[in-house]
């Protein structure tokens, strides 16, 4: 491996850690309970009807949290069959036909952005704009409340309430919202555009025509989709195009982007459960399985394809199709695997065209359950399940009650985070393995082969999970793929919030234990050790002979040369 | 449950879906016109064809450069079609650059993601210089001088890759001093 990839590597993850550390302090502040609200915020909890000290019980919470989602997917469809008539449609698009409409206002709202359509020539700058970018912060932003949900089930003592869904969604698009304005300033000096025309002439130089280009207010658009792990793109091509990503520059900005919170919460957990070790390890777990894979695909697409050195082609670059000569092999490795870990789902390089390898890391990352950094705020309480797990099991080997930052561990919370971990993994197997055998699967494919398979494989890990990004060359336009992934996409979600609020809520209701003798530690090394061989051992029995018969398989025809 | 649900979504669709972009478009506007227009020289890859032009990347949008379409191939790499086209575009870029003789740089017969790149690598840019020297008549030095005089570093010698802007250097090209014997593409 060249020392570029491993300079960039680490570079990368240095200041993505040294930003995440002090963000994190800062939102621990800006979220905490004791935080006072501001007077705007008064304002607003007073025409909503809200009394923001009331505490609501965690049935009353995932109520509001619900509602609150359904509305906005409505508003979403609607805006989206309504654009015609609506305002800053200077391209005139036409209404978003329904089935693509409905898979859109699901994918937005929770926060998966998986895009069936092509932005530039589909959504208007005002449904890009009120519906899209708004849900691209309210879905983050209940993310971070069901996470502030499950701290104060830690950290409170036979409490009856978990905490206000108004107060935390409020609270987390404000931290949001400073973040994304100074990452629109930022990418618009790099060149991503920011206007309210929709086409631009450009002269050519080798024809008298003019090129036109989409534009339209991309910075905005880009900043939160990749700070709130959303990933939903403006432009079809996503972060791969120039002017969605113009510059390494602000390649490196948006990559950051899209790690920066779901590490920055690590840290504001470990702060407000007033232990920052206890931070430290999450942020350790997730990095022991990012970087493994990370390097995978750095040597696989470094290695190149036998097959097109048997043809002539120079591989000293690495495989270079669908990426961007500006990134190359290691700025698009480095993304596809943050992308995935977190469930952003933005590409700056087309996975559909990765060497099998390449393809199996993000693919497995998502499997995971997107608890590998994940998304903003459910990244971290995915990952709490499987911390239940792991205490589970350890306690079982030792033979002890398990219990988690005092809190005990008992039917009831290892049935919820059983319930979480297997659901979304069985829409997962059961998409992929209904859209094999159905006439939509096969017909919609883009590749042949064991390479056909990962784009199904690809397709239902990618919305069962809520990341968003495809093997693009899957056609998934159609009615049968846009109600599956659809289904998938709000499993995905709200089939992990509410059992995760429900151990909140059983949480919340226990008494503190005192730390004794027979209390194993989860800040140490050998907690850091049972955490990731769990989250391993799970992805791995659940997943591996899905991937034998996809990547692995195609890996082997790329070696022995078959096409 | 309904109150909260309608104040809060019109509230936060007013601030974060109109507010949020339409506040940022007019800052951009007023800081930064040239970048917030898309007005740059080269922000987005044409098509170049023609001994007279370097060439940049084969682009899987239709037609090729499509700024209003990005799109990349998503071909596989193990993908018969995939290899078949390679395999074309290995014998086209040979047969322009019959000086050539080692194998063909992997940006010049690989898509792009978007489409749309405006970039190719140095060595693909050099590959080049040959054929664009006899059909300019310009002397290989002088080209030589503008490859790297268009070569963009590593952002702080360490993210992305060494890259030619295509669309910059032609447009370099075409303003060298004199027309060229055989420059009839314009």
């Amino acid at each position: 491996m060249s020392s570029h990839a491993l300079i960039e590597l680490l570079a990368s993850f240095v200041v993505l850690t040294g930003l995440a550390v002090p963000l994190g302090e800062w939102g621990a502040r800006l979220l905490a309970d004791e935080a006072r609200p501001t007077t705007p915020e008064r304002w607003l909890y007073r025409l909503a009807g809200v009394d923001p000290a009331s505490d609501l019980t965690w049935r009353a919470y995932a109520a509001a949290l619900l509602v609150f989602n359904l509305a906005g997917t409505l508003l979403v469809y609607g805006l989206e069959r309504a654009q015609a008539w609506l305002p800053l449609n200077p391209a005139h698009l036409p209404g978003v036909e329904p089935g693509v409409a409905l898979n859109t206002a699901v994918s937005f709202a929770t926060n998966t952005n998986w895009q069936a359509y092509a932005g530039e020539t589909t959504m208007s700058l005002f449904t890009q704009m009120a519906a899209l970018t708004t849900q691209n912060f309210v879905s983050a932003a209940t993310g971070v409340g069901v996470l502030l949900a499950v701290i104060r089930g830690l950290t409170r003592v036979s409490a009856k309430g978990v905490g206000n869904f108004w107060v935390d969604l409020t609270r987390s698009t404000l931290l949001l919202l400073p973040l994304a304005a100074l990452w629109t300033v930022l990418l618009v000096a790099q060149g991503v555009p920011q206007t309210l025309a929709a086409k631009v002439e450009v002269a050519q130089v080798a024809n008298a025509t003019p090129q036109v280009l989409a534009v339209g207010p991309v910075a905005s658009q880009v900043a939160i989709k990749q700070l709130g792990t959303n990933g939903g793109g403006f432009y079809n091509a996503n972060s791969a195009h120039p002017l969605e990503n113009p510059t390494p520059a602000s390649n490196t900005l948006e990559w950051l982007a899209i790690l920066l919170l779901p590490a920055a919460l690590c840290f504001t957990f470990g702060r407000l459960v007033q232990d920052r070790r206890q931070g430290w390890l999450l942020y350790a777990a997730m990095l022991c399985i990012l970087l493994p894979l990370t390097l995978l695909g750095l040597w696989a697409e470094l290695r190149g394809v036998p097959a097109l050195a048997a043809l002539g082609v120079d591989g000293s670059l690495g495989h270079l199709e669908g990426k961007e000569a500006r990134f190359g092999v290691v700025s698009s490795v480095l993304w596809s695997t943050a992308t995935t870990a977190a469930s952003n789902g933005s590409v700056n390089a087309m996975h559909d065209s990765f060497t099998p390898l390449a393809g199996l890391g993000p693919m497995w990352l998502m499997q995971l359950g997107e608890v590998i950094f994940g998304g903003v705020g459910s990244g971290l309480y995915g990952l709490l399940l499987h911390v239940i797990v792991a205490v589970f099991i350890s306690g079982l080997m030792v033979g002890r009650t398990p219990e988690y930052l005092g809190k005990k561990i008992e039917a009831r919370e290892m049935k919820m985070a059983s319930l979480a971990i297997l659901l979304p993994s069985a829409a997962v197997l059961v998409g992929t393995a209904v859209s094999s055998v159905v006439t939509d699967g096969p017909a919609a494919l883009g590749n042949p082969g064991a390479h056909g398979f990962s784009e199904l494989l690809y397709a239902f890990s990618s919305t069962a999970n809520n990341n968003g990004s495809a093997f693009g060359g899957l056609t998934v336009n159609g009615p049968f793929f846009t109600l599956s992934t659809a289904v998938c996409m709000l499993i995905g979600r709200y089939w992990v919030i509410i059992p995760v609020l429900a151990i909140a809520g059983s949480l919340a209701a226990k008494r503190r234990i005192p730390t004794s003798a027979g209390t194993l530690p989860t800040h140490t090394p050998l907690f850091l050790g049972l955490l990731v061989a769990t989250m391993i051992l799970i992805g791995a029995l659940t997943f591996v002979p899905a991937l034998a018969l996809g990547p692995i398989i195609e890996h082997l025809q790329l070696m022995g040369g078959a096409s | 449950m309904i109150r909260p649900t309608l104040v809060f979504l019109t509230v936060f669709t007013a601030l974060t879906g109109l507010a949020y972009p339409l506040g940022l478009t007019a800052l951009a506007q007023l800081a930064f016109p040239v970048q917030a227009n898309a007005s740059g020289l080269g922000v987005v890859g044409q098509a170049f064809t023609g001994p007279g032009f370097f060439e940049g990347r084969p682009s899987a949008t239709t037609p090729p450069y499509n700024g209003e379409s990005s799109s990349g191939s998503n071909l596989g790499p193990t993908n018969p079609a995939f290899l078949d086209q390679v395999k074309v575009r290995v014998a086209a870029v040979r047969a322009a650059n019959p000086t050539q003789s080692g194998p063909v740089p992997a940006d010049l017969v690989t898509a792009s993601g978007s489409g749309l790149d405006p970039h190719l690598s140095v060595a693909a840019a050099r590959y080049q210089v040959a054929r664009v020297a006899a059909a300019t008549g310009r002397p290989r030095e002088v080209l030589d001088a503008l490859i790297e005089a268009h070569t963009e570093g590593r952002w702080l010698g360490v993210f992305g890759e060494p890259r030619v802007n295509v669309v910059a250097l032609n447009t370099a090209l075409v303003r060298l001093a004199g027309v060229a014997p055989d420059h009839d593409a314009r």
